[in-house]
């Protein structure tokens, strides 16, 4: 009897809380019914990977896929299938080793300048590139990279020997697209550390120079462990998006002789599916792709977890 | 003494108090980061100063450190190209729609998340942070746009894609550390709605927070091509990065087209068109940043998805 009487009291408080906050409810409104339209959605068009789907005969007209599995065998028997999958995982696997640790880096570095002034110069120099557009980056890479015209052809001209084609070389397609990325992005991405070192209590670097820490000594023992957090939650969000990163940009910088390197099934994806219209196939490439995301993101929340007890959720 | 000559003293008392180890460290950093801005600086002075200078210069190596044989036949050419015009309106459209609707979907959104009294707060929260992570995949989204009529559309810019979960996260942690929570109880007790309390009282306490996501907004607004890439085919939509990537790289691709004087005239203006179009484009969104970089230090963090 009492029980019934205490779920009674919390039921009704809790729509006492829901009538008295419907304000709340309505700011959330918008980006709810946006998500509801523009991503759920489309999680419900993912069964086209198991039928094959006719845009005139609609989702639910369409025959299921003979076996269900159809698409998904034809990915994994066709020549593209371990290039794409090796190519995705160099590629980002690159990037997240240096394009994860050099904003730490850098902010640290910027919390160690005492000059103001250039502390400011440095922020605001470094943040420039991030405003670059991808369409832009990709044609500066290429004219600086141009064997003919560009930046690296005339400096080789000048000492003396010849430039490589480094745009239609395969193995450098990698190195490119990470560096350019780390040139790009790593002032503005150690804006958030930054914020983070921000709210370390001046008191404790005061304490510490008392106790006679040096300037390295305050960094590993104060700066370190104060963006520990921040960075675990980013790690974890670039790690679940670890297959999924980068589509634009590789699509930019992709051309005949380096695509044995720069085909990732972001591309293939794009290509089969809009160019070809197959869209099943397409789909189902695609979802195989969002699973192993999915996993990698779940595994890389718990292992977190552990060693930090910082995650996600 | 003068002010000057006692900061002058303190300083040097300052430097003396360094030891070794701390005198080298700060040798390291400053070294490193005067290396980082050469590195940062080079390449965009170079693009200057190359749209000004005589292409075949450019491309025989001539131009270093300064703009060699003067000439703004670049921009000129540019001028010549409608477009390029079209383009550049489009995006200031999209950018200026898309920014607006951006803010007004997202802002609203992490405040009520921000509420600790939000009764399923970590159900709706989880609910947003899954898009983050699994979504339909590009054909089932390019589908659902057709089925919503807004393929090949103004709005297929500006609306479907404006909730980004990674703003909301970091507004909502503003909200949760710079708007206190007192401040609700007392204009409660006042009588005070919450979205009377929302549009008077938080959102003038929130200009930090609305300055960075406005900013954010509007430059993945600016330099966005894959949604005109895919959802567009109205040539009289596309936003400026269709035509840059045009300009850019697919004609990049197939410069060595002629021989003759015309196509040695057209090429050398292409290749100069190619650094003053760099410069056009960019320029207009990097102004902004100045406006907005006070607010940086304060207004970015990122908190635990969970509350």
């Amino acid at each position: 009897m009492k029980a019934t009487n205490y779920l009674h009291s919390s039921i009704h408080r809790t729509l006492k809380n829901i009538r008295h906050n419907w304000g709340l409810y309505l700011l959330l409104l918008p980006s709810v019914i946006l998500l509801i339209c523009f991503s759920y959605r489309p999680m419900y068009g993912v069964v086209i990977a198991f039928k094959d789907f006719k845009p005139t005969l609609g989702i639910m007209g369409s025959s299921w896929a003979d076996p269900w599995y159809k698409y998904f065998l034809r990915f994994f028997k066709s020549f593209q299938f371990k290039t794409t999958i090796t190519n995705t995982l160099v590629i980002n696997l690159y990037s997240l080793l240096v394009n994860f640790p050099l904003p730490i880096i850098m902010a640290l570095m910027i919390n160690q300048m005492y000059s103001r002034k250039f502390k400011r110069i440095f922020q605001t120099i470094t943040y420039m590139p991030h405003f670059i557009s991808t369409v832009v980056m990709v044609g500066l890479i290429m004219i600086f990279l141009s064997p003919g015209s560009g930046f690296l052809g005339n400096l080789c001209n000048l000492l003396g020997f010849e430039a490589p084609n480094l745009m239609g070389k395969a193995k450098a397609f990698t190195s490119i697209y990470v560096w350019s990325d780390a040139w790009q992005h790593t002032g503005w991405d150690s804006i958030i550390y930054i914020a983070a070192l921000s709210t370390v209590d001046t008191n404790l670097y005061e304490a510490a120079t008392i106790d006679g820490a040096s300037k390295w000594q305050k960094l590993r023992y104060i700066d370190i462990p104060m963006i520990i957090p921040t960075a675990s939650i980013l790690l974890i969000m670039r790690v679940g998006n670890l297959m999924s990163l980068g589509f634009e940009k590789v699509y930019l910088m992709q051309n005949d002789l380096n695509l044995s390197a720069s085909e990732v099934i972001a591309t293939y994806v794009y290509k089969i599916g809009i160019n070809s219209a197959q869209y099943s196939y397409s789909a189902a490439i695609n979802m195989f792709n969002t699973v192993i995301n999915f996993i990698l993101l779940i595994t890389v929340n718990k292992i977190t977890k552990k060693i930090s007890e910082n995650s996600l959720w | 003494m003068t002010k000057t000559m006692i900061k002058k003293n303190f300083k040097q008392k300052k430097a003396k108090r360094l030891s070794t180890s701390d005198y080298i460290f700060n040798i390291i950093v400053y070294s490193f980061s005067i290396m980082i801005l050469l590195a940062v600086v080079y390449p965009v002075y170079f693009i200057i100063i190359a749209s000004f200078s005589d292409p075949y210069a450019v491309s025989g190596g001539k131009v270093w450190f300064y703009p060699v044989g003067f000439t703004l036949d670049g921009y000129k050419e540019l001028l010549r190209h409608n477009d390029i015009w079209r383009g550049y309106w489009n995006t200031i459209l999209y950018t200026v729609v898309g920014t607006f609707i951006g803010l007004a979907v997202n802002i609203p959104a992490a405040y009520a998340l921000s509420r600790k009294d939000l009764f399923g707060r970590n159900a709706i929260m989880f609910l947003f942070v899954f898009t983050m992570f699994f979504n339909g995949g590009l054909i089932p989204t390019f589908l659902t746009i057709k089925d919503f009529h807004l393929y090949n559309t103004f709005w297929v810019m500006v609306l479907p894609f404006s909730v980004s979960v990674y703003n909301i996260i970091v507004a909502r942690t503003f909200f949760s550390t710079s708007i206190s929570p007192d401040l609700w109880d007392a204009a409660r007790i006042d009588g005070c709605g919450n979205l009377r309390y929302f549009f008077k009282i938080v959102l003038p306490l929130s200009k930090a927070i609305l300055s960075v996501i406005g900013l954010w907004t509007a430059v993945g607004q600016w330099n966005s091509y894959f949604n005109a890439l895919i959802y567009l085919k109205d040539t009289r939509l596309y936003p400026l990065q269709i035509i840059l990537r045009d300009i850019l790289i697919i004609n990049n691709v197939q410069s060595a087209l002629g021989t003759g004087e015309a196509a040695q005239i057209a090429l050398r203006l292409a290749n100069l068109m190619r650094y003053s179009i760099i410069i056009v484009s960019t320029v207009p969104i990097m102004i902004l940043y100045p406006f907005v970089q006070k607010y940086f230090n304060q207004g970015v963090m990122i908190g635990a998805v969970k509350g």
